[in-house]
């Protein structure tokens, strides 16, 4: 990429490739996927179910389900290791310590029958210290900055005394205990209500411009992206189908299945009622992808050269497309 | 609007209540109520969509499923055509179930896995005794294809299908007595991105072709938007504000409607609008603020505001566009 923000490169996935075995033989849940997150900003990387953006987090943090999950080709560049190849031990002091991990549902991230203190109080007594007293203190603290009232007591409360909304506060706290460069969320306010998931990106908004963060965020929710991120992935069927800054790919979208899902969500200030544009048929299963372009059967611009792969090809500054035709495609 | 005329509406509710008992305390004997509806009134005209949208917990799937009668509401009178569905038993509701059926959220639990799509979407022919065998698989067939599915789906399972197929199946199914009134309760936000639009396209081609009013369940407003004439807004078991759908957009009158409205994230990275983030957390039912139940997080309650509940009231010059503040906001 370009020279002057390499050093800015705090996590850089290169040519990534998960697989998982299954009854149905072995199948490519992410398939050379490649992205640099850079401090203080947040990428985000969107598409739907089974697009491989959580077995991507999950990779990256090595959580994939055991013995299913393996990466099985590719590097996970963070502070000048490789993530994809470090020996546990390693592993266990940069999860937790270097990079946070934030889940979509706070409810099964934390330990029911486990005060909240002791859980929180955990995570330095792992990665920062020794005396109890000590941590137990910490914990209050990043209570206190996640915005929980009373943090004093609820450290001394189980999960399920707290709302929805408190408990993915809690986990935001655990995630960001260490100061880590890295956090990754995925999903963090899907399980939320509309105006809890507004308080807790506007705190993960403050409290990365406090700790110059880099975040990781992985939804399926193009306002979410919208409103939070500076740079944007967009996959599809295990592959990054564009990339780049957040306006460029809102603005000139270059990928039809980017433009089909612009396209097909309905806008608070659309036509009541109109027809929505939509992607016709379905994401093609993993056990039976089709060679070449995986968007292929459902678009609308599909042609002969679609049935081999295209190359994720620079299209504008930080841009990237993986498509034959983005040259030829109407302007939107 | 563009709503149908004001004809006698099809479905009118009258302060309709539902409280649950909760049983707790030392042999489950202190008992409190969950006030999961709490004297909601409301009118649904014909041919037209009512949007009802809340977030988790404000009584919204309660109250649809009170409408279609999966529960017994605990007070007030639910209006079908003039009958009182709310007053009548098992036996005399049966020929009215016809009329009013639902559409779930969840397209995998709503099926029975162990029966065929032929099956289910027919089972109501069954149950209502209508046709031959047939006859049954007849119309079994016309309904798949209106909900855009292939004849052969009729023999396969549930699981064979992905959620937005699903979730077709479960439209065919509440269609086959060809009903006046779809209670659809959150129907597309299981399905991805690129499936809700077809589904939301199917809903809207129904009701064109069949005259279907809409009670439309969803906590996602922009979605709810796009179907619904009118809109509902529902916190904590009350209706706080009712109007035209494009009305409430433009000129949101409840504190509530318009913190909701600032909430929404929208896909564009340009927006510059001030969001208005409310604190706290929606207090629980069973035990619900006095005064107005919105005044704990509203940041213009006053003393009034939390002691004297406000009544449904329509705006200042606008007779379709009802609100319950006390403040004329």
């Amino acid at each position: 990429m370009e020279a002057p923000a390499a050093n800015d490169v705090i996590l850089s996935v290169r040519d990534l490739v998960t697989t998982f075995d299954t009854d149905a033989g072995r199948l490519t849940a992410v398939d050379g996927v490649s992205f640099d997150v850079r401090r203080g900003r947040t990428l985000g990387i969107v598409g739907e179910s089974g697009c491989g953006k959580s077995v991507t987090a999950l990779s990256i943090m090595r959580l994939l389900p055991q013995p299913m999950g393996q990466i099985r080709g590719g590097r996970i560049l963070f502070e000048g290791r490789d993530l994809a190849t470090v020996p546990p031990a390693e592993l266990h002091r940069i999860r937790g310590g270097r990079i946070g991990m934030i889940f979509q549902e706070p409810m099964t991230a934390l330990n029911p029958v486990q005060p909240i203190g002791r859980q929180l109080s955990e995570v330095f007594l792992l990665h920062r210290t020794k005396d109890a007293a000590d941590a137990w203190r910490r914990g209050t603290e990043m209570l206190r900055k996640v915005g929980i009232p009373a943090p004093e007591i609820r450290m001394h409360e189980y999960p399920h005394q707290l709302s929805g909304g408190m408990r993915q506060r809690v986990v935001i706290a655990m995630a960001l205990a260490c100061e880590p460069a890295v956090v990754i969320a995925d999903e963090p306010t899907t399980a939320l209500d509309v105006t809890i998931q507004a308080q807790i990106l506007e705190l993960m908004q403050a409290l990365q411009r406090d700790l110059g963060l880099a975040v990781v965020l992985i939804t399926h929710d193009l306002g979410v992206i919208a409103e939070t991120c500076d740079d944007v992935i967009v996959m599809y069927a295990g592959r990054v189908a564009e990339s780049g800054p957040v306006e460029a790919i809102f603005d000139r979208p270059a990928h039809p299945y980017t433009r089909g899902l612009l396209d097909s969500i309905p806008r608070l200030e659309g036509t009541r009622k109109a027809r929505l544009r939509v992607i016709e048929g379905m994401v093609p299963s993993l056990r039976d992808l089709p060679a070449g372009c995986r968007f292929q059967n459902r678009c609308p611009h599909r042609i002969d050269r679609c049935a081999t792969a295209p190359a994720l090809e620079a299209i504008g500054p930080d841009h990237a497309a993986a498509c034959h035709r983005w040259r030829e495609l109407p302007p939107r | 609007m563009d709503t149908p005329a004001a004809t006698a509406p099809l479905l009118q509710l009258e302060n309709v209540q539902m409280h649950f008992p909760v049983r707790e305390g030392l042999f489950l004997r202190s008992q409190r109520s969950c006030r999961a509806v709490d004297g909601v009134s409301l009118q649904l005209r014909a041919g037209e969509t009512l949007g009802l949208v809340g977030e988790s917990g404000c009584g919204k799937s309660t109250l649809g499923k009170c409408i279609v009668r999966l529960h017994q509401p605990t007070a007030g009178r639910i209006l079908f055509e003039g009958t009182d569905l709310a007053a009548l038993g098992q036996a005399a509701l049966k020929p009215w179930r016809r009329h009013l059926q639902m559409v779930f959220q969840d397209p995998v639990e709503s099926l029975n896995a162990r029966h065929t799509v032929g099956e289910i979407v027919g089972e109501p022919f069954v149950i209502h005794g209508e046709g031959d065998a047939r006859e049954r698989r007849e119309r079994v067939l016309g309904l798949l294809d209106k909900v855009g599915l292939p004849a052969a789906a009729a023999d396969r399972y549930p699981f064979e299908f992905s959620g937005g197929q699903r979730q077709r199946i479960g439209i065919a199914r509440a269609l086959a007595l060809r009903p006046r009134l779809l209670v659809c309760d959150e129907p597309v936000s299981a399905l991805d991105v690129s499936i809700q639009s077809q589904v939301l396209n199917l809903l809207l081609d129904l009701q064109r072709e069949l005259g279907l009013s809409y009670l439309f369940i969803a906590h996602n407003l922009a979605v709810v938007k796009h179907v619904s004439d009118r809109i509902a807004i529902m916190y904590l078991g009350r209706i706080v504000e009712l109007a035209p759908a494009d009305e409430l957009y433009a000129s949101p009158r409840h504190p509530y409607t318009r913190a909701l409205l600032s909430a929404i994230p929208r896909p564009d990275p340009r927006g510059t609008r001030e969001r208005i983030v409310l604190q706290g957390d929606v207090p629980s039912p069973i035990n619900p603020p006095a005064g107005c139940p919105f005044h704990p997080r509203c940041p213009h309650a006053t003393d009034r505001c939390r002691v004297e509940a406000p009544a449904l009231r329509p705006a200042p010059g606008h007779a379709d566009h009802t609100v319950s503040c006390h403040l004329d906001l």
